[in-house]
């Protein structure tokens, strides 16, 4: 069979591609489940992070026992068995701010206590940005309203423009804003611009970020998304009532 | 046929891809910044290269001209996964930061370069040698490249602080151009400039 013919050509284009195909699932599948552990570890590492709990010096397990997680369901505000997460719910184009069509029924959500007292929720959010999907967590004071942390762990924004919600200066001004106001609407957004200090709801403004304003209107969306009533709310009005905790 | 320690040691400072060839300008700019990333991506480089020219010169006689560089890179590609998979579950941080730029060893003109150029005609075992050849004389220029960027760029070195920042207390103001990609372009040119100044037959001639 000469070097050349169709015939070869086939035979080598075939073989070739068995081959690399087999190597490259079998590296994949082997792999596996060690990757995710290390996205697990990653994810924990975040959530401690954004709660400014932090100590690289500690192992990332070790830290996490201060904070457990819970599920809840979101249309109801109760807590719910882990074993019910699977199931998706559409959401009405009209009330999908942050532009993600579908999102499970319920969400994993972490409490960190200390001797039997909140004193941080964290919510894992997400929403659509400029290019990409945004996936953060929000942490929340034992108030419910006040922000203690906030930050993106998974984005595909432009680097230098909308890469900017990861720049730590910008990020940590989000401490101590308000999500809600008297009438308890979500009032909470990225503005265009700088904040003026002396206006009315200043508690309520984030600067905005030159170069980033789609990006920035994305952020300021699915905080009304999943802070609304859409979202976490029914579960942090229930949290709330039962002074913090629930069984 | 040239010996083994030839194809070995010649591309280091004699054909340095990176120097006289000028390929693999891309990954040099991107992951500098820091040594630990430099280490990584050239040890990922290197075991690319040498695995990718044995694959080809192995089946040398077997491809057919006509599909050669879609079976060269279906193989580079290949190793390329694997070392990415294996980056992922065992250097997690790093795979990370290093981001897109262990999938571009794809394309990273070196190892293709060396696969055509090479692998073709030489049998697997020279191959292999030159393949770890040509992945160290990389890893030289980059190693060289990462050691000015962290330790101006960030007064550190391999994460350890050498030069004591300003903002940490420090009298070190770190030049903040070396953190970014361009100041590699001036490293590599300085670096070529240094070589063949020293190596003389480097130089192109005009016209």
């Amino acid at each position: 069979m000469s070097r050349d013919s169709t015939r070869k050509v086939l035979t080598v284009a075939f073989l070739v591609c068995l081959v690399c195909s087999i190597l490259v699932s079998v590296a994949a599948i082997g792999l596996k489940s060690r990757q995710e552990q290390n996205q697990e570890v990653e994810k924990r590492r975040n959530i401690l992070q954004i709660a400014g709990l932090y100590d690289p010096a500690q192992s990332v397990d070790e830290q996490f026992k201060k904070v457990s997680s819970r599920s809840v369901d979101l249309a109801s505000g109760q807590f719910v068995a882990a074993s019910d997460v699977d199931s998706r719910y559409a959401i009405p184009p009209a009330e999908d701010l942050a532009g993600i069509k579908v999102r499970p029924r319920s969400m994993e959500v972490y409490l960190v206590e200390e001797d039997g007292t909140l004193q941080q929720v964290i919510l894992p959010v997400y929403g659509k940005g400029l290019w990409s999907t945004m996936y953060g967590f929000i942490a929340l004071a034992p108030d419910l309203t006040t922000i203690s942390g906030f930050g993106f762990y998974q984005h595909g924004e432009t680097p230098g423009l909308g890469g900017e919600i990861d720049n730590r200066s910008w990020l940590s001004q989000w401490r101590g804003k308000v999500v809600y106001n008297e009438q308890d609407e979500v009032k909470l957004k990225v503005l265009k611009g700088p904040v003026d200090a002396a206006h009315a709801e200043a508690q309520h403004q984030i600067d905005g970020i030159s170069g980033a304003t789609l990006t920035a209107r994305g952020v300021s969306n699915l905080l009304a998304y999943w802070l609304g009533e859409n979202g976490y709310r029914p579960f942090l009005d229930g949290l709330r009532k039962d002074g913090g905790m629930q069984p | 046929m040239s010996s083994y320690k030839e194809t070995l040691f010649n591309p280091i400072f004699n054909k340095n891809p990176i120097t006289l060839e000028v390929l693999g300008i891309c990954s040099a700019l991107a992951v500098t910044s820091k040594l630990e990333t430099v280490v990584v991506m050239a040890l990922a480089v290197i075991l690319v290269t040498a695995f990718s020219n044995f694959s080809v010169s192995l089946l040398r006689n077997q491809i057919p001209g006509s599909i050669r560089i879609i079976v060269q890179l279906t193989i580079i590609a290949t190793l390329v996964i694997i070392v990415d998979q294996f980056l992922k579950a065992y250097a997690f941080s790093i795979s990370k930061q290093l981001s897109v730029f262990v999938g571009l060893i794809i394309t990273n003109c070196i190892v293709l370069g060396r696969a055509e150029a090479f692998a073709m005609k030489n049998p697997p075992l020279l191959s292999f040698v030159d393949g770890i050849g040509n992945g160290i004389g990389y890893s030289v220029v980059l190693l060289i490249v990462g050691f000015f960027r962290e330790l101006l760029g960030s007064g550190k070195l391999f994460g350890a602080t050498i030069l004591k920042t300003v903002s940490e207390g420090g009298w070190y103001l770190p030049n903040g151009l070396f953190m970014l990609p361009p100041s590699a372009f001036f490293l590599i040119g300085l670096i070529i400039w240094a070589l063949r100044s020293w190596k003389t037959a480097q130089v192109e001639r005009e016209g």
